[in-house]
């Protein structure tokens, strides 16, 4: 494992098994998250985005398997683990905040108990007026006043429940943490304030952050490194620059830019990408993007993409060749 | 909450008087008289008439319903029974301490039993200690107590002869009424409290205890339990008042004096002034068995609290 980085997944796959069908929700993806960096992890609903996080904190459902490759931090693989080691990481080394505010607090515990819980877990010996303190410190740090510990959730906003939700996952100051649409939920002026207050205590806690959203312009905002999803894999994926700047990107991640309104634009509609996602029980044998994309060759239906890589940018498409330059030949 | 307990208590004066409105309407609706149930199918329609003028039978309606609600809210009397000229609470009010002794034994069995069984088949969905408790629940649902109850009389007093087959002499002659009455609720118990069990285990809360590193026992107990029992409380309270009305079957099958038995002989009778003051009782036990359940809600829950302390007046 690469020293540089805090997290590295290898080769996850993961299916969700019931008597009926098998989901392959991920398949084989590789991401790589730097120390005190910010993955952005992109794509549509449905890509498998919060399975990939749910795998590294090891919370699937219980249909969910991951059936090979592994999740390295700090050099652990947390595959490995056995539960209750599992459980010292969650919530101390590495913590989620999860899409849903609303639903996300348990509305019958005051919000200052609910962030004293995490910290009583992982200080065990922390005395009552300790534990206190630091849910005061940890509420005063998301920007809500320490004396509103005692109140419910109901008696709090979207955007403040997600403050408080953050301030649980942050509460142990955690190595990584995995924001899952953090700001989906919220309307637009309070999401851009809560994303703000995410990237602040970011920086000042030096926290490593996977950020998964469906969202481009807050990639653009506070990621280093993006991934694009797509049916289970890594399409795309590089440093903010190579996907917001190269001029060599798969199609799908075209078709993303493409489906954002532009403002300077004249009139023109934004571009949907046609078409769903492949049916995850029943994946085509080839490239996974080919039933929607518009350079669709032959060899799409057939051969599934290899990796094309050129410096930091990695593409999986067959318009490519294995260094990322276009095969200028075969299309057309 | 203080104002919004005695709201409720105020609460029960039009109950109380529409209760007794209800039940004079729909007796006056029902062919026979006092008169010829006390004296017999032998007696002269004179006397029969007579009597059922004297009892005060033949007034209209309102008149009947007004004089009634006068004698009881000026004196506090509860009128005076047609069939045994006794004033009715002294026939009404043990027979309805019967009812209750019974229905809080039942409602103690079912939630003891219940409850517990039902989170135990919601933690281990899918695996014998789900399906076992789970299809028996089922069955006995389906049962009516009445077939329930001969079944338990048939076993335990006939075949093995264990049990007292009617009345509430000794200890033991308690326990086959009550179980009459408490296991369909025990198995309706279990559905509920699965049901509800099954929806806060897969809450998003849950999921964000498990993210902070807490035991599957601390997920179980601290946050999906609280969650969970809050609609099963109201059941047992629904349960409570679904007892005491419901009790006559089992009263009846294992001659139990209760309240519910009373009520139903009564009507034979027209013994209106029984009638009416057991419905009163019922409703107003009901009244606070709700309100009760309303007050431990409010204790479990701070969203109703809230609310509550909200209400003004």
């Amino acid at each position: 494992m690469n020293e540089q980085n805090i997290l590295e997944i290898k080769d996850l796959s993961v299916i969700y098994k019931t008597d009926l069908e098998t989901v392959k929700a991920v398949n084989g993806i590789n991401i790589a998250i730097k120390k005190k960096s910010t993955f952005g992890l992109v794509g549509e609903t449905g890509a498998g985005k919060t399975t990939t996080a749910r795998s590294i904190i090891r919370l699937l459902p219980k249909v969910g398997h991951v059936t090979g490759g592994s999740i390295e931090f700090e050099g652990q693989n947390l595959l490995d683990l056995p539960e209750d080691e599992m459980r010292t990481y969650r919530g101390n080394k590495i913590a989620m905040v999860f899409q849903d505010p609303m639903t996300s607090l348990n509305p019958v515990m005051s919000v200052g108990d609910q962030i004293a819980e995490t910290i009583k877990i992982h200080n065990p010996h922390l005395s009552k007026e300790d534990v206190e303190k630091r849910v005061e410190d940890t509420l005063a740090m998301v920007g809500i006043l320490p004396s509103r510990k005692i109140d419910y959730p109901h008696q709090f906003s979207g955007g403040m429940k997600q403050r408080v939700i953050i301030a649980i996952a942050l509460a142990c100051e955690p190595d990584l943490l995995i924001a899952d649409e953090p700001t989906t939920a919220l309307d637009v002026t309070i999401q851009a304030q809560v994303l703000m207050m995410i990237k602040d205590l970011r920086d000042r806690l030096g926290t490593s952050m996977l950020m998964i959203t469906h969202d481009l312009g807050i990639v653009a905002k506070i990621c280093d490194d993006v991934g694009v999803m797509y049916a289970g894999e890594i399409v795309e994926s590089g440093t903010v620059q190579d996907i917001f700047e190269g001029k060599n990107h798969h199609p799908y991640t075209e078709g993303l830019f493409g489906s954002i309104p532009d403002l300077k634009a004249t009139a023109k509609r934004p571009q949907a990408i046609p078409g769903l996602m492949p049916d995850p029980t029943n994946l085509p044998e080839g490239c996974v993007f080919v039933e929607r994309c518009k350079y669709a060759m032959d060899i799409c239906r057939k051969e599934h993409p290899q990796l094309s890589v050129s410096g930091t940018h990695k593409l999986c498409c067959h318009l490519f060749d294995e260094n990322g330059n276009r095969k200028e030949a075969n299309h057309g | 909450m203080y104002r919004y307990i005695v709201k409720r208590i105020l609460f029960l004066i039009p109950t109380i008087l529409g209760v007794a409105f209800i039940i004079y309407f729909v007796l006056n609706l029902t062919p026979g008289n006092p008169g010829r149930s006390i004296l017999g199918a032998n007696a002269s329609q004179e006397a029969v008439d007579q009597l059922n003028e004297e009892l005060g039978y033949n007034d209209p309606l309102l008149v009947k319903y007004v004089n009634y609600m006068k004698k009881l809210v000026l004196e506090g009397d509860f009128g005076t029974s047609y069939f045994t000229k006794q004033p009715v609470m002294n026939e009404v009010l043990p027979r309805f301490w019967v009812t209750l002794q019974l229905s809080i034994i039942g409602i103690i069995i079912s939630t003891l039993v219940g409850v517990p069984l039902g989170m135990l088949t919601a933690v281990k969905q899918y695996s014998a200690w789900d399906y076992i408790p789970s299809i028996l629940a089922f069955l006995l649902a389906a049962i009516p107590s009445f077939v329930l109850g001969m079944v338990l009389l048939l076993v335990f007093s006939l075949k093995l002869n264990l049990l007292p087959s009617y009345g509430l002499d000794t200890w033991d002659a308690y326990i086959m009424p009550s179980l009459c009455m408490a296991i369909p609720i025990t198995a309706f118990n279990v559905r509920f409290t699965k049901s509800s069990m099954l929806e806060s285990i897969r809450a998003d809360y849950i999921d964000t205890a498990r993210a902070k590193g807490a035991t599957e026992r601390t997920v179980i107990w601290k946050h999906a339990l609280k969650n969970a029992l809050l609609p099963v409380i109201t059941n047992i309270g629904l349960n409570m008042g679904g007892l005491i009305m419901g009790a006559v079957v089992s009263e009846r099958l294992f001659s139990v004096p209760g309240i519910g038995a009373l009520i139903v002989d009564r009507i034979n009778y027209k013994d209106e002034p029984v009638i009416i003051a057991g419905t009163i009782v019922i409703s107003i036990t009901f009244t606070i068995i709700m309100l009760i359940v309303d007050i431990i809600y409010a204790y479990v829950d701070p969203r109703i609290k809230a609310k509550y302390t909200r209400i003004k007046g």
